[in-house]
């Protein structure tokens, strides 16, 4: 083989090369372009709700205007959006606290024990999953008038308890599933009673979904609005207050609620990433 | 022994059981029944005929409204499966590093925690008359003047709710790509196929059981929804949740409203266990 035949081989294969690295590349670029589309359309909108928050002037438009705290300071002096914040944490914490309570042994019933009526049950228990929360509202808003029962935050609350009863049991009958049945076996030939069992033993391997499930009704609780719209009396959640004034026009003030609840909802998040790569880590 | 053991069954079951048939059985039941009743101040009189029923097949406006809110769910969930998928194969394919990848995927998900209201919100504030989007593109020069074709018709609807339940698309597209063996994959190109033949005849099959419990997810969801048509939806589009919500508040037509709602219930469960037989269907075919 000549020298000039060598190096034109060397010339072709490299141009094959050249010609596929182009390719990858391209292919490289359009990934990247449309998966930074996906985000902009995920996080644009995020970004313009937090930034108008700080937007001197009241109209909600390009260019801003300036920058300011004062959409932030009337929140802080209006008396009927801190009433609705407490009545939200309220609402959130007794329907957390509530839809564990019956979750937690509603998924050890699907889980471990066999009684007649077991699908109907299931069904019924998962429905809310993808059931719009207006059933859900108006059903039980039926249920009280008929029983003459007056509404308040208390019927909001064993309202979203039934809606978030869902997130828990599929959660925490997951977790379950995944647990060696050789532990509570263990726990039994040990001499310990259901009861321990469950707290010694089953709570702490399944406290990860536990917590996970309930952050995440809190969270949704926190924001629920269809099933609270029919079950609330006079007092309004902090959903239900954005709602009645967004639904009477734009104003930056509804921002800066929003960005404190982006605020909120990040710390959330981060937290609940730290917890889960703890469990995994002691795994 | 055994006393106490069914003593502890029966404490066990006996919560949740009494929750689900008291907050869950008896509302559903008092909805099936109040839907054969008559309205008649000061709410309504228990009867038995199908009025109601009858109404929502005969004036028009019912039908005009159910149809809407399917076509506006199956466009809201197309377009969410079209951006998803891409997005789910991405992360599982393209992404080496399970680092990126968490975050990546954390960061669809992460919206799912900040409040639906605002999220929908933010999206009249874009595409008003006088919001971001106007303004932006009056400024720079592409229009000459806001426009109101942005805000308050359908294609409004459709993005809020394809942003807002995006989530529950990506999710399960993402568990089930995850779990297709790399080897399968592997075969198929040593076998000679090339990439877009294996995806049709390997990946995109084996992820089908998430593409349709995203489907069916993100169906239900914007199906039900009635906060984004008061938002952006505007004067003609009002979802059936609405109309729903109409009756039981101004209308006061409680006994139409429940018939309404269990139509939604019975399209809605009907979507559900279309959905579940096709899972099995799946399982079946890949033992």
């Amino acid at each position: 083989m000549t020298a000039m035949e060598q190096s034109s081989v060397a010339l072709s294969g490299g141009k094959r090369r050249s010609c596929i690295d182009r390719r990858k590349l391209t292919e490289r670029v359009i990934w990247t372009a449309g998966i930074a589309l996906i985000l902009a359309f995920l996080y644009i909108p995020i970004a313009v709700l937090v930034a108008y928050s700080f937007n001197a002037s009241r109209s909600l438009s390009w260019p801003m205007t300036g920058f300011t705290l004062d959409w932030y300071r009337r929140l802080a002096e209006n008396d009927q959006l801190i009433e609705a914040v407490w009545n939200s944490l309220y609402v959130a914490t007794c329907s957390t606290a509530l839809t564990l309570t019956i979750g937690i042994p509603a998924a050890l019933a699907l889980h471990s024990i066999n009684f007649p009526g077991k699908a109907v049950f299931r069904k019924l228990v998962l429905l809310p999953i993808a059931l719009p929360g207006i059933i859900t509202g108006i059903s039980m808003l039926s249920m009280f008038r008929l029983l003459d029962l007056p509404l308040s935050l208390e019927t909001v609350i064993i309202g979203h308890a039934t809606a978030l009863l869902a997130v828990v049991v599929t959660q925490v009958y997951a977790r379950l599933q995944r647990l060696p049945v050789s532990y509570g076996e263990a726990s039994a030939d040990l001499g310990a009673n259901g009861l321990q069992t469950f707290f010694l033993v089953t709570l702490p391997n399944i406290r990860s979904a536990v917590v996970g499930s309930g952050l995440l009704s809190f969270t949704l609780s926190f924001d629920e609005i269809p099933v609270t719209f029919f079950l609330t009396g006079r007092d309004n959640t902090l959903p239900m207050y954005i709602w009645s004034t967004m639904r009477r026009g734009v104003t930056p003030e509804i921002n800066a609620v929003g960005a404190l609840i982006v605020a909120v909802s990040a710390i959330l998040i981060i937290m609940s990433v730290l917890l889960l790569r703890d469990k995994n880590a002691v795994r | 022994m055994s006393r106490a053991r069914s003593l502890r069954t029966a404490l066990v079951l006996s919560p949740p059981l009494l929750w689900t048939v008291l907050f869950m059985f008896v509302p559903y039941t008092i909805l099936v029944v109040c839907s054969f009743w008559r309205a008649q101040f000061p709410l309504f009189v228990p009867d038995f005929q199908f009025g109601n029923y009858l109404t929502l097949v005969q004036d028009p406006q019912y039908v005009r409204v159910l149809l809407r809110t399917l076509k506006i769910a199956a466009l809201t969930s197309i377009f969410a499966l079209l951006l998803a998928y891409p997005y789910a194969y991405f992360l599982v394919f393209k992404v080496r590093r399970p680092g990126v990848r968490l975050a990546l995927y954390m960061v669809v998900v992460a919206p799912l925690w900040v409040s639906y209201l605002l999220r929908a919100y933010t999206w009249k504030t874009i595409l008003g008359t006088e919001g971001v989007l106007n303004s932006f593109l009056v400024s720079t020069g592409i229009l000459d003047e806001p426009s109101s074709v942005f805000l308050y018709n359908q294609a409004a609807m459709v993005v809020t709710l394809t942003y807002v339940f995006i989530p529950f698309m990506v999710m399960p597209i993402y568990a089930a790509l995850e779990k297709i063996p790399r080897s399968l994959i592997e075969a198929s190109s040593d076998l000679g196929e090339n990439r877009l033949a294996t995806f049709l005849k390997i990946t995109l099959p084996l992820s089908m059981t998430g593409v349709v419990a995203g489907f069916t997810m993100t169906f239900c969801l914007s199906f039900g929804d009635f906060i984004a048509p008061v938002l952006v939806g505007g004067p003609d589009g009002l979802m059936i949740a609405n109309v729903i919500a109409s009756q039981f508040g101004a209308a006061l037509n409680w006994p139409l409203g429940s018939a309404l709602a269990l139509v939604m219930l019975v399209i809605v469960l009907g979507v559900i266990s279309a959905s579940d037989r096709f899972e099995r269907l799946g399982k079946g075919t890949l033992s």
